[in-house]
């Protein structure tokens, strides 16, 4: 019984991060805009965060600086792609995948000087994992229960109409990215101040990539998202539970996350998840144009 | 300020906005140089001095252009129909690993071994990539996300391999396999790292596609697939059947770079981080920058080969970190596809 409570609260610890990112990169679908930069604005938000709190010595009080300078971070990397995607309207795909590149280079670049540097107080786990739940569920709320949901979700599936009716396509995207930028900016702040208080180049390790393919995997419900950074949080503890403890080569372990992203992209094609997604998605919107 | 389309573009706006987003990309990576705190010109003039104005130089240039060359080429086709392949590093990993494989355990005759680790490892690199062309093809799975997974999983299968059954009998603390012989290693040309055969390989075969491109039905059918989709299925071309196609090209040829790095450089099978260095991802802005066409890569690759050796000698001379070069890959990518509308439209001040 023990190993299994242990078990969970292992999972919900690094399931925390995923989650966060996921419900970042599932705000900013649902307005219609594919960020495939999540890795790229978790590693500067990371970064960010653990500079700041390194910078301001060990305080309490610089905790929360320390998130929201990665959170303020991470939306400005978003900012960058909304600038490409949405005014230049350039191919969301590739945007992200550079987003990703310049963000993860970047981090390296500029935080080599904190390579090697110990945090020392190392802040609880739990409060972020109840935040990082209770943003789903809000985030859920507001999809389907308010004004601002369905303005969301107009722009994500139609936004002609959503622009014919008035509503401000282009603000509406552009806050959306940005909001999914400082989520995951948060979720590298989780990273580098809670989970692991160091910074040290590519700590990020693909997690971002599996929360990008978990908004698949979760037909881009916020609820549904709970369950599934759970599940895939499961699988990290079980990669460092079951390392070396078996005759089974530990780069198996390491290579399983990753092997199952595909199983289950490749599962929810089957179920033809994919008609869940919004409408308008990955498609730039230009008015006057169908 | 509003956006004008331009019905026909002239011949040369393309060149030049091109150009003119390589000079933002510059001047923006200058920044991030100052950030740093080194003098972006200093830094700059670092690059160019110990690549294009150093005998030395020129060879690091060249040699890093091989892979480039090879991957760049076949993405550029991947790309011109529309399917995004970001698994050239594990596509290259794995055509090593066939190449390894044949070159450390199947009993050849001298003279065959060579082009027996070549074909096995465009094989390799071809099946790879397949798989993510089949579950695109098959069941709609976004193809970013699975070749991106596979290289994860090929970064691991090297390691289990280097670590374990193919571990090298004189590795001891280090992870690497043992030596080819002699006679499976390619030529270099003399005094260098520079692994002629595949220079040659990768030249003929970024001409070779662009004729395929221009000139046969299965050119024809890639370019209506990527350019229209709909006239593709009211001709009767499978998409599905040319990404297949496309899979076996791209990932095949990132194979046979990863068979030119062992077999031309380094002589065994060794850590992936440091086999595939980041080609599959640099190959990218390569294929991007060459606009659909394959010959074109014979002066993108070297373009991007010279920021890669430039990069290398950042991080000898001025001790930066190899991370520059992904930050001058994100700024380029970044910067070309937000100038793409400037080809297509004209800005017109004013109202």
């Amino acid at each position: 019984m023990e190993e299994v409570l242990n078990a969970l609260a292992r999972a919900l610890s690094f399931g925390t991060p995923l989650l966060m990112a996921c419900l970042g990169a599932l705000l900013n679908e649902r307005a219609g805009v594919v960020n495939l930069g999540v890795e790229g604005m978790m590693a500067l938000g990371a970064l960010a965060g653990f500079a700041v709190a390194f910078g301001s010595g060990v305080g309490d009080g610089s905790l929360w600086l320390a998130v929201l300078a990665a959170m303020l971070v991470g939306a400005l990397a978003a900012l960058v792609h909304a600038f490409v995607t949405i005014t230049l309207q350039a191919n969301q795909f590739v945007a992200g995948l550079s987003l990703t590149m310049l963000g993860l280079g970047a981090a390296g670049l500029l935080g080599k000087r904190f390579e090697g540097q110990p945090l020392f107080n190392q802040p609880p786990e739990w409060p972020f994992t109840l935040g990082a739940i209770a943003l789903a569920l809000l985030l859920g709320f507001i999809l389907y229960g308010t004004r601002l949901g369905l303005t969301l979700r107009s722009v994500g599936e139609n936004p002609a109409a959503a622009d014919l009716l008035g509503l401000d396509v282009v603000g509406v995207r552009y806050a959306a990215v940005a909001a999914g930028g400082a989520l995951a900016g948060l979720a590298g702040a989780y990273l580098s101040l809670v989970y692991r208080p160091s910074w040290t180049d590519g700590m990020t390790a693909g997690l971002g990539w599996i929360a990008v393919a978990l908004v698949i995997f979760v037909g881009w419900s916020p609820l549904r998202a709970i369950f599934g950074a759970v599940f895939f949080g499961l699988l990290y503890y079980l990669q460092f539970r079951l390392q070396g403890q078996s005759a089974i080569p530990s780069e198996v372990f390491a290579s399983l996350p990753y092997l199952l992203v595909i199983l289950v992209l490749a599962l929810s094609g089957l179920r033809g998840q994919q008609g869940n997604a919004p409408e308008a998605l990955g498609k730039p919107y230009r008015r006057g144009e169908r | 300020m509003r956006l004008e389309p331009l019905v026909n573009p002239p011949r040369f706006r393309v060149l030049w906005v091109t150009l003119g987003a390589l000079g933002v990309a510059f001047v923006l990576v200058g920044g991030l140089f100052a950030a740093y705190g080194l003098n972006p010109l200093e830094a700059y003039r670092a690059m160019l001095q110990g690549t294009l104005l150093d005998a030395k130089g020129w060879q690091e240039v060249l040699r890093r252009s091989i892979p480039l060359l090879l991957i760049g080429a076949g993405l550029t086709l991947a790309f011109r129909t529309q399917f995004f392949n970001i698994g050239a590093e594990g596509q290259l990993l794995l055509g090593a690993v066939w190449a390894a494989g044949v070159a450390l355990f199947l009993p050849l005759p001298p003279a065959l071994s060579l082009p027996a680790m070549l074909l096995a490892g465009a094989l390799g690199g071809a099946l790879w990539c397949l798989v993510a062309a089949w579950l695109r093809g098959r069941l709609n799975v976004n193809e970013i996300l699975t070749t991106l997974m596979l290289n994860y999983v090929a970064q691991s299968l090297v390691i289990f391999l280097i670590n374990g059954p193919w571990k090298g009998r004189d590795a001891r603390g280090y992870i690497y396999s043992d030596r080819f012989a002699e006679y499976q290693q390619l030529a270099v040309l003399p005094g260098t790292n520079v692994h002629w055969p595949t220079l040659l390989l990768g030249v003929l075969l970024a001409l070779v596609l662009q004729w395929v491109l221009s000139r046969t039905t299965l050119g024809f059918r890639m370019r209506v697939v990527g350019e229209n989709p709909g006239a593709a299925r009211y001709l009767g071309i499978s998409g599905v059947r040319v990404g297949f196609w496309i899979a076996l090209i791209t990932g095949g040829l990132a194979g046979l770079a990863g068979v030119g790095e062992i077999a031309g450089i380094h002589h065994r099978l060794i850590e992936p981080g440091q086999l595939s260095s980041g080609y599959g991802f640099t190959a990218i802005i390569v294929a991007w920058l060459a606009r659909g066409h394959p010959a074109l890569v014979l002066l993108t690759a070297p373009l991007m080969g010279l920021i890669l050796a430039g990069g290398d000698l950042l991080k000898v001379s001025l001790n930066m970190p190899f991370r520059i070069v992904d930050v001058f890959s994100g700024v380029m990518l970044l910067c070309l596809i937000g100038s793409e509308i400037l080809v297509q439209n004209r800005i017109r001040w004013g109202r």
